[in-house]
C-alpha cells in the first residue's frame, strides 16, 4: 500500500512544484483529456516523464493524478509545464461554466444514448 | 481502498478519437454504497485521489510555498464509462462531509448532476449533502440503496428528507449494474428535463 497523501511529506510536493502552489485558470477541470505531442527527453524530470508515456493516449486529469499519486492540484501546475511548451495538448479546453448552467440538451441526448446502450 | 500492485499494466487507456469528459457526482456518508455504485457501471476497476485542501490562516509571509505546508486532504473514487468514441463519463464518488464542500468550486464545477445516496439510518448526512447541492445550484436525484431494507418507503424517505416533488427519487440495488445504470438514467432524463424546459 503505498503512503497516504495525509502522511506525504509537504517537502516533496515543494520540490515537484518548485515551489509553485497556484496557477492561473489553465482551462483544465478534472476531466479534461490530455495528449502527449512528443516523447520524453533526457534530463526531464520524473514526473513530466510519467505524463508524456501515460498521455499517449488521451488521459483525464483525475487519472494522471491518480496514478501519479499526486493531488489534482499539484498535477494541474506538473501540466501547465508541458502546456506551455507544447509537450502535450488539452482537447477541448474550456473554461469552467457558470455555476448555475445546465448542460446543453444535445450533449444529454448523446448521454442518454450511451448509458442505455450500457 | 485497493492498492495498486501492477497500476501500469492494469491502466485501461481511452480510444484515440476521446475528446471531451463530463462528470457526475455520487454523494453520500461512508458506507451508503457510492463507490459500490461506480464499481458496477465502471469499465474500470474504481480509482482513488485526493485534493488538497489549504487550511485557514496561512502566513503568506512565508516564501516556501507555504500551501504544501499546511494541507488537508480529501479523497474520492472514480471510475468511467466511454459513452461514444468522443465522450467519456467519469463517476466520482464523494463523501459528502463538511470539508468536501470547500473543493467543489475547484473540482466540480461543470458536473452535469448529482445522485444522492441515501442511507436511511443517518438521514442527517443526506441533508447536509441536499443543502450543499442546493446551494451550489446543481440538479439532483436521490437513491435509496436498498440493500434488502424494505422497512421504509420511498414516500417516507421523500417526506422525512423534506424532499421537493419535482426531485426524483428511486430505489436501487448498487450492486447491480442494471439498477445503478437505471439510477443514472433518471438523472440524465432530469436534466434533459430541466434543461429543455429553459
Amino acid at each position: 500500500m503505498a503512503p497516504r497523501l495525509e502522511d506525504e511529506n509537504p517537502d516533496r510536493l515543494y520540490m515537484v512544484t518548485g515551489g509553485r502552489s497556484n496557477v492561473a485558470d489553465d482551462g483544465l477541470n478534472l476531466v479534461t483529456l490530455i495528449v502527449s505531442e512528443c516523447d520524453p527527453t533526457p534530463g526531464m524530470q520524473s514526473e513530466h516523464v510519467r505524463i508524456l508515456r501515460m498521455c499517449t493516449s488521451p488521459t483525464a486529469v483525475v487519472e494522471i493524478a491518480s496514478e501519479l499519486r499526486l493531488p489534482v492540484s499539484v498535477v494541474r501546475i506538473l501540466l501547465c509545464d508541458l502546456l506551455d511548451t507544447g509537450r502535450i495538448t488539452a482537447r477541448n479546453p474550456r473554461p469552467a461554466p457558470a455555476e448555475s448552467r445546465l448542460p446543453d440538451p444535445d450533449v444529454l441526448r448523446q448521454v442518454l444514448v450511451g448509458l442505455e446502450n450500457l | 481502498m485497493d492498492s495498486k500492485i501492477s497500476e501500469a499494466a492494469a491502466r485501461t487507456p481511452l480510444a484515440s478519437s476521446a475528446t471531451t469528459g463530463l462528470k457526475i457526482v455520487i454523494v453520500g456518508g461512508f458506507g451508503v454504497g457510492k463507490t459500490t455504485m461506480v464499481r458496477s457501471v465502471s469499465e474500470i476497476r474504481p480509482l482513488s485521489t485526493e485534493e488538497t485542501l489549504t487550511r485557514a490562516g496561512q502566513d503568506i509571509d512565508d516564501p516556501r510555498g507555504v500551501e504544501w505546508k499546511s494541507t488537508t486532504t480529501v479523497a474520492f473514487d472514480f471510475g468511467r464509462i466511454s459513452l461514444n468514441p468522443e465522450m467519456v463519463l467519469y463517476l466520482f464518488g464523494a463523501p459528502g462531509q463538511e470539508r468536501f464542500w470547500f473543493l467543489w468550486d475547484r473540482l466540480f464545477t461543470g458536473t452535469l448532476g448529482a445522485v444522492v445516496m441515501v442511507d436511511t439510518r443517518r438521514l442527517a448526512d443526506s441533508w447536509y449533502a441536499i443543502d450543499r447541492l442546493e446551494h451550489h445550484r446543481m440538479p439532483f436525484v436521490v437513491a435509496h440503496n436498498r440493500f434488502g431494507e424494505t422497512t421504509h418507503t420511498l414516500d417516507q424517505i421523500r417526506e422525512a428528507l423534506d424532499l421537493s416533488p419535482d426531485v426524483p427519487l428511486v430505489s436501487c440495488d448498487a450492486r447491480q449494474r442494471d439498477s445503478s445504470k437505471a439510477v443514472l438514467i433518471t438523472l440524465v432524463n432530469h436534466l434533459y428535463a430541466l434543461s429543455s424546459a429553459r
